[in-house]
Order: C-alpha cells, then structure tokens, then sequence
C-alpha cells in the first residue's frame, strides 16, 4: 500500500438526526445537521483548501483559505465555521475565491522559509499541499520582518519545536487544550507578534506541563512541530494499522514504515478505542523494540550460577522438552506449570494454556492478571453473570457524574482519561475515592466536587457506607431492581446496609472520610443522572479486593446506573491484554470463555477439539505454584512475557520459589529479573514482529498486525508451537488466524469472531454471536447476563496488614504515565528522561518527624524486607500513607510488599504495606547482593568463533 | 505444620471472615475452597495436625473430607 495521509474532512462530524440537503458545486448533497461546509464538501468529495481547519477540533476560522461563495449571501464566508443549511446552493471554485485565497497564501509563505527540499516534512506538509491547490507560482511581497531564524526547541525527546516555520494557525493549542485536556500552549502577543508557547517565555516543551502525547504534532500542518524520527529518517511509504501494546486503552495507531523501518507511530482516526488520540507510550516509546538489550538468539545453562550459552533454536527447544519430560516422570506432572502474559496476544496466551492442560497434562497455568484484575473476573462474575467491564468508552460522553475509585487514569490510562476530562470540562460530575490527590482531582477546568481520601484498605467501608446513604434516604432505584435483580437477595443486602455501624459516621474513624462529604458524594452518585463508575489496582489489589468489586456492583445495580449509555461498571486494565488473558482460559480454575473446569460438558467440548483427557481439577495460582515450589514439589515453569520477580509480591519469596525449580524458561524479549533464576531462555518478539489480537478494557478486540520480521526469528505464538512439537505434540497452526478460529469454535462469546471479520469492521467487542453478530458494545442491557442481578453482602473485614509502632506508615504502590508496569519497555526508551528514578511520596509532617528533606536517600522497611529509594515531600499524600512506583528493579519496591493477598483470588494487597521509613546513605545488602546476582545472571559466554 | 499450610490455614480463616453473610457459612467456605483449591492445596489443609481454623472453617473442613 503506498502512503495516504489520514483523510480529514476539515471539522468534527455532526451527530444530528436531522437530515439536511444542499448543493455544492452544481452536485447536491445530503449530511447531518450541525455539519460545516466544509465537511460537506469533504463528504462529496470536493476539498476546500484549507489551514487552520481540521477534522478533530472544533472550527476556529481563522486562516481564510476557506472561503465559499454562497448564492444569494454577501461576502465569502469561511466554509469551516458556516454550518449547512437546507436549499444551500456553494461555490468553491470561482476566479474571485482563487484570488482572495492566493492573496492568503502570499501572505503565508513570505513568512516561511522556503527550504522546502531540505525539510523534514517535505511532501508531508500542508502548507506545501495547500500552495499547490491555490495555485500560487509567486510571491510579490517582500516582508520587512520576518519570523525567519528563530531558535529550534529540542528539548522534548521525541518531537521538535522550530517557531520559524510556524504560521500561527493554533491547531497545536487547541488540539492540547480540546483532544488531550492539558492546556500546555498559549499563542502568546498579538498580531504579526503572536507565537506559541509551552508555558512562560523562557519554557521549552520538556520543562512546561507537557506530556508528550503527541496531540499538537499531528494537529500541526507545517514542518513546525515534527516527529524527531521523520526529521532523521525521512516521510513514510506505508502504513499498517495495528494496536497499542502498553495498556488496556487499546489504541490504534497507523505504523508508518518505510522499507522495515518504523518511522512513526500516528494514533488512527478510525480506531474505536482512542478515537485518534495517543498518549506518549504508544505515539512514542517503541524503541525497545530495537534496543541493543534484547536477547536475539536462545540460550541455555545447566545451572544459575553458569554463564549463558547462546544455542540453536533446535538445541534450545530439544534442551527444554527433555528437561520438562524429565521433571514430569521424576516428580510427576503437577510440578509443571506456566504462565501466560497479559502483554502477549490472545491466540499466544491461549496456546501457552492449551500447552499447559494438553501438554503438561494439567491445570497449573495462570497470568498475571492474578495480580491485578483476578477480583474484578470474580466479583463481576458473581454479581452480573461476566467478568467484564460493562461499558464502551464512547459511554462516557453521556455520563453525568463519574466515579472514579482507586484508578489513576491521567497516568494509567491516559487517552481514556483525555476522553473523560473533555466529558467533565462540558458539565459532568466528578467524584474520586482515593488515598492521593491525584491529577484527576484539579486539572485545568476540572475539579472534583468530591474527593473522598479514604484511608488505605477501607474501599469495601466507604462503599458500603455509601450504600447506607442510598438506601435510608430512599434514593434507591426500586422499579429497576425489583426488574433487573433478585428482590430478596436485595433486600438482605439494604437491610445490612441500613445497620448503624454501616453509617458514614460510625465508620468515620476507620475510613476517615469525613461522613458528611461521603453522604454528598452518594447522594450525588445516586441522583445526578447517568451515574459510572470506573475503577483501578487501587480497588482489586486489596484482601478485600473481590469484595470492594461486588460493593461497587451492588451501588450500580441499586442506583439502576446498568444497561445503557453513560452508567456501568468499568475496570481500567493495566496492561494491554489483561482482558483477554483472562478471557483465553488463563486462570487454572477456568477454560476460555469463563467456564470451570469442573464443567464437564465444556471439557469435553476440548477435549474432542484437543485429542486428550483434560484434568478435571483446578490448578495451582502463581503464589500457589511459588509455595509449592519451596515445598520442593512444584519443579518447572515456562513463563512467557512476564516478570514475576519484579511485579509479585515479596520479593524474597518469589526469588526462593524459583530458585527451587529445576527447569524454568522465560520467554521474552530481555534478560528480565526473573531470567536471572532461568536456565532456558526463548527469545520472545515485539508487537511490531507478529499478527494477532488484543482486547482492550471495553472487551474490544483489535488487529495487531506485523510490520516488521521478527528479529529474533519467530512470533511467539510460534515459539510456544515448537515447543509443544518438541514435546511431540501435533500444533500445525499456519497463522494466528487459525488459533483464532479454533478459539471461537470452542468459545460462545467469541463464536462469530475471525480475523477476516476484524479486517472488515476494524474490531469487534464480545460477546460477538448468533444474538449479537456486531458485538456488544454496552452489557446487559435488556437483563443480566446471570438473570437476576445478585446482591452480595460484602461486609468490611480490615485487613490483617496493621500499622503499629515498629510500622507505622501505611505504604500503597502505583504507577506513571511514562513508565509501564516493571519499565522493561519503557526504560529502554527516550521516556526515562521523565522518571529516572522511583521516589517515595511522603507527607510534610511525617518527613519533618524523621527528618527528611526531597531528595533524601530513604531506608523502606516493612515485616517483609526493606530497600532505599529518594523521597519526594508532598501534600499529595495523606500523613500516614506513603507512596512508590515499581518500574525500576533496583528499588525493588515488592521487596517490602508482603504476601497477603484478596480472599476470593489471592490477587497480592500491593496497596497495603505497613512500613517505616528512615533516613539512609545508601543501597540495602538485599539490594547490593541483588546487583550483584543480575551481574552474575547476565553473564553471555561467547560462542565459539564460526568458521 | 509448613509455612505453606501456615499460609492456606489464613486464607481459608479469610475466605470464611467475608463469607459471614451467606445463610451456611461452612457450606460456603467448602465451595470456594473445592472451586479455586488445587488437590494438593485441599490435601494440605485437610492433613490431621492442621491447627488455627476458626470453626466455620474446621466444618467446611469436614465437608470437604465427607465429600472426598
Ligand atoms: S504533546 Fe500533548 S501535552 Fe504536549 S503540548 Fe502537545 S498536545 Fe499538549
Ligand atoms: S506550531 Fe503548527 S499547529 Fe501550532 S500554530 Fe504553528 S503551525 Fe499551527
Ligand atoms: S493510552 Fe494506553 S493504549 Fe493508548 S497509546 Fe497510551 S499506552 Fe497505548
Ligand atoms: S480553514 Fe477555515 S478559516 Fe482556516
């Protein structure tokens, strides 16, 4: 496919029902009420020349290229600002309009230097295009002062700033104001004067607010705000639409290549998830994907204390096929495991798990998600029917007030949270429940009208009281829970509910959430109109995790915020494939499609598809296999892309199980800390190198399409095909596609999904079958999906994590927007020049009772280990909580977390530790003696020279 | 007793601490441990010398040993 640049259409689409009809250029045309000229033009196919106009912000009318004549009205008005009107008869095209618009652009270009054929953007540019398309051969003005000369602005790592180029069209302003929400540009001065700035006079891009997502680069038609890549490498040729692999946004992006090398990545207009936005990780941060770091050909070692030996794929494979029928006739084959990765593609995960119960002979596979959304599958599993959010992002545009509880989307989800901040800006409501004051709470022209700073694993208290007001002020949505739900179940759950010591005011001094805010904001959730709730790690990483879930389920189900626009229950997944993962039959209790083991009818549904007796049992959990491991009888684990020595809990532990297994395999792209315990390793591939899918938080699945051969010689799915094969297994799968059409032979939800199918529609949300061939945007919207909507009583039951006085700080982790998850990716990435480090937030005065200043070394130590890191002063943190990011091994922030974990899942309580902190001068002996392990794990013995 | 039954004797005491609203406590606590326990796991925590379960749990524990 040769290079198209994204169309554009000049203005937003209008969303009237209203139906107007109009001439354009003698051809009539029918389009939306509310469209522009422009747009209707567009739609015709006649394009307007144009600047300051583009399709995803709002008209300015401020360039007058536009201009139309329309018959019977005076002047040439700007077709970007003029709205259609019934019987309109336009002209686009007359000598007058040629004159005024050359004029226009006379103006423009004696202001630009004219170095087209050196410049970056040149033949990507719409200056260049729009010169062209007004006919303009000459300029007859010579300027007496020009903009000519400026300085360029580098700073930002990733884009570059040159003011001498710029014509003032202020698409980069509103496009950070309207599309991201940051507001980081003004147009500073006036007239001839005016330019843009990211913030005061003497700012630069990367010490203003700017978090490079990308917004104005796109926006700017000149060669003035420009990828550093297209500057280096040149314009692209191609362009592959494909799919994020950072978080569980899910957005789409236009890979544009030239020959096998990426020039850049530009979110898609077309893409249902971000709607043409991006945040700094996907727009930019894909340059791991080369980095020098990544482990190219497979290796083996007897032991851990060896050097690597680089070895053929054949040896490899062969190597970890005998060791794993080794271990299975010595020790029997429940001492094989694997793990499956929510970073890996559903076709990868689900074949991990078919290895796993097909090949392995038993249940013991499971995935990440276990650490961070398992409650979330258990407790919407119980209340609705599905272990899936309930919404499409879209719905958020109909939300009238918006709960957010334990998430952080301005970090964690950043294009889903720009999609929310524009819905809250145009009037909705926002309640945050969160220990920290996070972004969300005040940002430009945003402030929540609640934020409750609940105490660290009090949600299922806060909630619960909440419910309280609900029910005894009677603003229960009784007609539609005496509908949806079942009304007895309800009822035992109010009358809990209504019980004294659920008040705001008795739980006070265990939330404290000062009981009368906590009365507002649930009086605010139940009657401001279309109530949603949203939610994070901060609510499933809890011993009350799947209870925090339910509570939430029994608010929506009690306010009748369920089934339709702009209400609902939505997890925010962290990583890109958390959903699916969890969807694919990662989790040891259940095959894909969410249906137990025990189930026998669904086993021997794979069973006929899969040739073997499947183990009707469930299988061990990752913490589960990491005891058993210790235990001495759980002996080998292939784990692919993942990192559990960085990402679980307690550290100490996990470094004890898998130093207890005879055989563990890491699949991945790099020497990761796990590998350090690894005595196989299989060179894993980038997004960029394979085809497959993912599927996002609004259970949407999405094409990722190779661009790119894989450097490392295979896609994954491949690699673990091979090493079913080696262990004499008959896998023949030619393409991912095959894997997906197996997936929805044996899967209901999935049963009208194939790849053909997501090429045509571009991604598909299950359930995708007989009932709804197009998928399901919005869930149980006519019932639920388990019949009645279930009430669960979720009582608050403290965890056993207390502070006391040798802890007496309460510690909860989480992440930024930079970095991703354990910062594999991201590290190695231009991203670090925004988070080097981790630091420990702590609050004024109880870093003034220790005597500690910003930039202090700190010693954090809980009952499970201790490691230093740099803190940071700040209010943003109540006084008793502490916070840390964990995207970097060598602070090891799970070195302190502990193994406590939800009841219902064993998903960890990362948000939860009872620590102290001191002052410190230096690293810990774990922490030295941990460098000194990698160092020693890393060792690559050099193969011997070829002939 | 190991740590691992250390371990599973506080989960299962957990599992029973949230599942105190149910009409049949122990029944409850059976269920969830016979859905989301591996063999070995149920094996553990059924052993003879198993100490600390609070007596919601001991009865689940009987349950799941009538039941195997
Ligand atoms: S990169 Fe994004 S945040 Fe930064 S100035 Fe541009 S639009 Fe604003
Ligand atoms: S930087 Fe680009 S988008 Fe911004 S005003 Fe200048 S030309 Fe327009
Ligand atoms: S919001 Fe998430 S999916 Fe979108 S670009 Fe950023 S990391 Fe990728
Ligand atoms: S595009 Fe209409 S005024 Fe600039």
């Amino acid at each position: 496919m040769t290079y198209q640049p994204q169309s554009d259409f000049g203005t937003p689409a209008a969303t009237s029902d209203a139906q107007i009809t109009l001439t354009i250029d003698g051809r009539t045309v029918t389009v939306p009420a509310g469209t522009s000229v422009m747009r209707a033009a567009a739609e015709q196919g006649t394009s307007i020349p144009k600047l300051c106009a583009t399709d995803s912000l709002s008209a300015f009318g401020s360039c007058r290229l536009c201009l139309v004549e329309i018959d019977g009205r005076r002047g040439t008005p700007a077709s970007c600002t003029t709205p259609v009107e019934p019987g309109m008869v336009v002209h686009t095209q007359t000598p007058r309009l040629q004159k005024l618009r050359k004029g226009v652009m006379e103006l423009y270009i004696s202001d630009h230097p004219l170095d087209c054929l050196t410049c970056g953007a040149n033949g990507d540019c719409e200056l260049q295009d729009q010169a062209g398309a007004v006919g303009l051969r000459d300029v007859r003005y010579q300027p007496v002062e020009t903009h000519l000369g400026q300085a360029k602005d580098q700073s930002n790592p990733y884009f570059d700033f040159d003011p001498s180029k710029c014509i003032v069209c202020s698409r980069c302003v509103r496009a950070c104001d309207e599309v991201q929400g940051t507001l980081a540009l003004t147009v500073q001065g006036r007239g001839f004067g005016s330019k843009i700035s990211a913030g005061i006079a003497s700012d630069n891009f990367l010490g203003s607010e700017c978090v490079s997502c990308g917004a104005c680069v796109q926006a700017c038609p000149t060669a003035t705000l420009i990828e550093k890549k297209v500057v280096e490498i040149g314009t692209p040729e191609r362009a592959v639409v494909t799919t994020c692999a950072y978080c569980g946004v899910g957005c789409t992006f236009r890979a544009e290549m030239r020959g096998e090398q990426l020039v850049r990545m530009v979110p898609w207009k077309e893409g249902k998830a971000n709607r043409g936005h991006s945040c700094v990780k996907g727009r930019f941060a894909w340059g791991y994907a080369q980095h020098q770091e990544r482990i190219l050909k497979p290796m083996i070692r007897r032991s851990i204390q060896d050097p690597w030996q680089e070895v053929s794929w054949d040896d490899a494979l062969a190597y970890a096929a005998s060791e794993l029928k080794r271990i299975s006739a010595t020790y029997g084959k429940q001492a094989l495991g694997g793990i499956t990765s929510s970073r890996c593609t559903n076709e990868e995960t689900f074949l991990v798990q078919k290895l796993v119960r097909a090949g392995f002979g038993n249940n013991n596979v499971d995935t990440c998600a276990r650490v961070c959304h398992s409650p979330t599958g258990y407790g919407l599993k119980t209340t609705f029917g599905t272990s899936a959010g309930t919404q499409d992002f879209d719905s958020v545009e109909d939300s009238d007030v918006i709960l957010v509880i334990g998430a952080n989307p301005t970090d964690g989800h950043p294009v889903f949270a720009s999609r929310m901040k524009r819905r809250l800006r145009k009037g909705a409501k926002l309640i945050v429940i969160d220990p920290r004051r996070t972004d969300l709470v005040r940002s430009p022209h945003i402030e929540a009208q609640h934020h409750l700073a609940l105490q660290p694993g009090t949600n299922v208290a806060v909630l619960t009281a909440m419910a309280h007001t609900i029910v005894t002020e009677g603003l229960v949505n009784e007609a539609f829970v005496k509908e949806r739900c079942d009304w007895d179940e309800y009822q035992d759950w109010a009358s809990f509910v209504s019980e004294d010591r659920n008040s705001p005011e008795a739980l006070e001094p265990v939330t404290k959430v000062p009981a009368a805010d906590l009365r507002a904001a649930a009086r605010l959730y139940a009657t401001g109109g279309n109530g949603a709730i949203y939610y994070g790690l901060g609510v499933t990483e809890h011993s009350q995790g799947s209870s925090t879930v339910m509570a939430i389920a029994n608010l929506a189900m009690a306010t009748g915020n369920i089934g339709r626009r702009g209400v609902g229950v939505n997890p925010l997944r962290g990583q890109n494939n958390v959903q699916g993962a969890c969807d694919m039959g990662s989790f040891p209790h259940e095959l894909a499609g969410y249906r137990h083991i025990s189930d026998a009818a669904t086993r021997a549904l794979f069973e006929r598809e899969w040739g073997v007796q499947l183990e009707s049992e469930p299988g061990l959990r990752i913490p589960n296999m990491l005891d058993a491991a210790t235990d001495g009888v759980f002996k080998a684990i292939y784990i692919q892309g993942e990192d559990i020595l960085q990402s679980d809990p307690n550290t100490h532990h996990v470094a004890a199980g898998l130093e207890a297994m005879e055989c563990v395999i890491v699949h991945d792209l790099f020497l990761n800390e796990t590998a350090n315990y690894a005595h196989i390793f299989l060179p894993g591939s980038t997004f960029l190198e394979k085809n497959g899918t993912f599927t996002n938080a609004e259970r949407r699945i999405q094409p990722v399409r190779k661009v790119m051969t894989p450097l490392n010689g295979y896609e994954d799915w491949e690699v673990t095909q091979k090493l079913a094969q080696a262990l004499g297994l008959d896998w023949n799968y030619a393409h991912p596609s095959e894997i997906m059409d197996e997936i929805a032979r044996l899967t209901p939800s999935f049963a009208g999904v194939s790849f053909d199918r997501l090429d045509q529609e571009g991604s598909l949300q299950w359930p995708v079958n007989e009932s709804a061939p197009d998928g399901s945007p919005i869930m149980h919207v006519d019932g639920f999906v388990r019949g009645k909507g279930k009430f669960v009583v979720t009582d608050y039951v403290p965890t056993d994590e207390r502070t006391g006085p040798r802890y007496p700080l309460l510690l909860t982790t989480g992440r930024i927007l930079s970095q991703y998850n354990v910062g594999a990716q991201t590290r190695r990435t231009d991203n670090v020049v925004w988070h080097e480090e981790d630091l420990l937030e702590i609050h004024p005065v109880d870093a003034e009772n220790r005597g500690i200043k910003s930039g202090d070394w700190v010693r954090l130590a809980s009952r499970a280990g201790e490691t230093t890191l740099r803190a940071t002063v700040t209010e943003r943190v109540a006084p008793g909580v502490v916070y840390t990011t964990f995207h970097h091994p060598l602070t090891q922030a799970n070195v302190v977390t502990t193994d406590y974990s939800d009841w219902a899942t064993n998903c960890p309580e990362y948000k939860v530790t009872a620590v102290q902190i001191s002052p410190s001068n230096g690293p810990t002996e774990w922490q030295e003696s941990y460098a000194k392990l990698q160092n020693n794990a890393r060792r690559i013995a050099k193969a011997e020279a070829a002939e | 007793m190991t740590s691992t039954t250390d371990n599973l004797v506080r989960m299962a005491n957990q599992i029973a601490a949230n599942l105190q609203h149910e009409p049949d406590v122990p029944k409850a606590v059976a269920e969830h441990i016979r859905l989301f326990w591996d063999p070995r796991m149920r094996q553990l925590i059924l052993a003879p010398d198993v100490s600390g379960v609070s007596p919601d749990v001991a009865s689940a524990l009987d349950q799941l040993r009538d039941a195997s």
